[in-house]
């Protein structure tokens, strides 16, 4: 049988961002994935040299458009283990709260490239309508849409008033009324499911083995997510990892579907217990040290690993980001798989290359 | 995390060490390199059961390479990739060389080389051009 | 079950105003607390020149010999960091964006 190598990407209508592979096929079937990223590699590891901690954290918020919540607030973790400040309770409420609408916001993006990747227009309209909603609760506050800007070392910049909680909490309800109309189709609708079931399976072990995170990992039936280590609220709200055995695209579609709903009881139960107080503390001092934060992203485990020496700069600042973690496995899952089964396979692996490429 | 979790180990000790965390069922969480004066200094992060291990080795700056863990983690073939294009460490034993060619970028090994002679104590932003010369394309 | 999942939703749709707005013919509402655009206060500006120093993107450049001030549209993020730490409060975000803009330039106060 003939060998062909057909490039699919870095411009691809699936690919909201450059990654390249080179497909070798032979006939409809996949045999070989060749991955070249690189396309858009900015160099943020390096600037925190030139960056002072304070300052870096708005490079930390840009590594990404879309986790650009946690990446802050990950980054403000990191810096506070190192300097040995503790946050103030409401402002760790505050960036938790913030931080599960992100991911509300994130899941129903990749809802919407999704649906658009399978060619379900309507269906990819409804789930950035719903978005817009959350992200008009994200704008109204922090104060923008996507990169929220609202951690800073010590504590967060804004305070969300107590009279405006009701309103927020009514919207939710709202939002969380579209999102099952939206979900509903997702999971069960024919030509969804005849696209995504049993499209790129990969077993518990292998997924393990690979270094897979986030929903890639829990769609395979491993019970991680890093929200477990209590980190922020997360010690007084207890989450428990949605897990699904099949392993296929039409699993981590649904982890996501139902994080969508996990995220808003979430915001709930830390909107009932918000203490009132401080939200932020005076930080004084340069860090020293080294640490390495994990925190659960809408895309699974991101890691930070900063090393400082007492100056104003950071020594060392390096983040793992979930995408490069899934990448292996992506590798892994495309030989033996269709061609048309392709942009399915990257869309589900939710690629995110800014972060992967910093 | 407490800095004691980190297990610093020498070079010829890293191979066993790795296997021994394969054979305990972790998850290769990360591989990270950072730029000392001494050298380069590589921390592997594993997981098991939401509990980090790590282990650390130094590479002088005298041209010494890094053996490849990616027979053990398949997964680190793209971490120890990114090593060797941005910190200029040559690695034995990768199961999937992009000879330099994972990251595009316009400094040669941004974070250094330990091909170069050793970059002169300098502030961490110099250390960028004591790399060997550019890469012109 | 199964085949029509979609059409109730989009039906439903159909029949209800579109959650869009006609953009450039109404203008976008603006949600108050909203970072947009960086407004400057000319009377109590001491030019001490922290906003500059701060700016992690290096928008703003002030003169303190000139007493002129001087932003960068295209550069400016809008992150506030330079209203935090302006002693005399003579920045501020206002809610609504600045205009588009088809060149980087300065613009002097």
């Amino acid at each position: 049988m003939a060998r062909t190598v057909i490039p699919f990407g870095p411009q691809h209508p699936v690919l909201p961002e450059p990654v390249h592979l080179d497909l070798v096929i032979e006939d409809e079937k996949v045999v070989e994935a060749r991955p070249s990223i690189g396309f858009i590699h900015r160099g943020l590891e390096k600037l925190a040299e030139k960056k002072d901690y304070n300052e870096f954290l708005f490079v930390a918020e840009r590594i990404c458009g879309i986790c650009s919540a946690i990446h802050g607030q990950t980054y403000c973790q990191a810096v506070e283990t190192l300097m040995n400040v503790s946050v103030p309770p409401r402002a760790v409420y505050l960036r938790t709260i913030w931080g599960e609408l992100s991911r509300i916001h994130s899941h129903l993006l990749w809802l919407g490239l999704m649906a658009d990747g399978m060619g379900f227009e309507n269906l990819f309209m409804h789930s950035w309508r719903i978005r817009e909603r959350v992200l008009n609760i994200i704008e109204a506050t922090t104060g923008a849409r996507v990169i929220f800007g609202v951690c800073k070392v010590g504590g967060v910049r804004r305070d969300i008033e107590p009279d405006a909680i009701p309103g927020i909490l009514a919207e939710l309800d709202s939002i969380e009324k579209d999102m099952r109309d939206v979900t509903k189709v997702f999971l069960n609708d024919k030509s969804v499911k005849a696209r995504l079931c049993g499209v790129g399976v990969v077993s518990k072990q292998e997924a393990w083995d690979l270094g897979a995170v986030g929903p890639m990992l829990r769609a395979s039936g491993v019970a991680q997510d890093m929200r477990t280590l209590g980190y922020a609220a997360f010690s007084d709200i207890p989450v428990v990892p949605i897990t699904r055995t099949e392993g296929d695209c039409y699993a981590r579609c649904a982890v996501r579907c139902e994080e969508l709903f996990q995220s808003v009881e979430i915001i709930r139960q830390a909107f009932n217990r918000i203490p009132p107080g401080e939200i932020a503390i005076k930080v004084t001092g340069n860090p020293a040290g080294e640490t390495i934060t994990r925190t659960e992203q809408p895309r699974g485990e991101v890691v930070y690993h900063l090393k400082a020496n007492g100056t104003k700069h950071l020594q060392r600042f390096r983040v793992r980001t979930p995408t490069f973690a899934n990448l292996p496995v992506m590798l892994k899952i495309l030989p033996g798989c269709d061609l048309a089964d392709v942009p399915m396979i990257v869309l589900t692996i939710d690629p995110c290359i800014s972060c992967t490429e910093r | 995390m407490s800095p004691d979790a980190i297990d610093i180990v020498p070079l010829e000790a890293l191979l066993e060490r790795v296997k021994e965390k394969r054979d305990r069922g972790c998850r290769l969480v990360q591989i990270s390199a950072a730029r000392l004066p001494e050298g380069v200094e590589v921390t592997y992060s594993f997981d098991l059961k939401n509990r980090l291990s790590n282990v650390r080795v130094l590479l002088p700056d005298d041209g010494t390479r890094l053996p490849s863990i990616s027979a053990i983690f398949g997964c680190a073939v793209l971490y120890e990739n990114e090593i060797q294009d941005l910190f200029g460490v040559g690695i034995d034993g990768l199961a999937l060389d992009f000879k330099g060619k994972f990251y595009r970028t316009t400094v040669r090994f941004p974070f250094g080389s330990t091909k170069a002679p050793a970059p002169p104590p300098a502030p961490p932003a110099a250390t960028a051009a004591a790399g060997p010369p550019q890469n012109t394309n | 079950m199964g085949y029509f999942q979609m059409s109730r939703l989009a039906l439903k749709w159909a029949l209800t105003k579109p959650p869009t707005s006609r953009y450039p013919f109404e203008p976008r509402k603006v949600i108050p607390g909203s970072r947009g655009r960086l407004v400057f206060t000319k009377d109590n500006c001491v030019y001490c020149t922290v906003c500059a120093k701060r700016c992690p993107t290096g928008a703003l450049l002030v003169h303190r010999a000139e007493k002129k001030w001087a932003i960068d549209r295209l550069r400016c993020i809008s992150c506030g960091y330079c209203v935090e730490v302006c002693p005399k409060k003579s920045l501020e975000l206002a809610g609504d964006h600045a205009a588009p803009v088809a060149a980087r330039a300065r613009e002097f106060t």
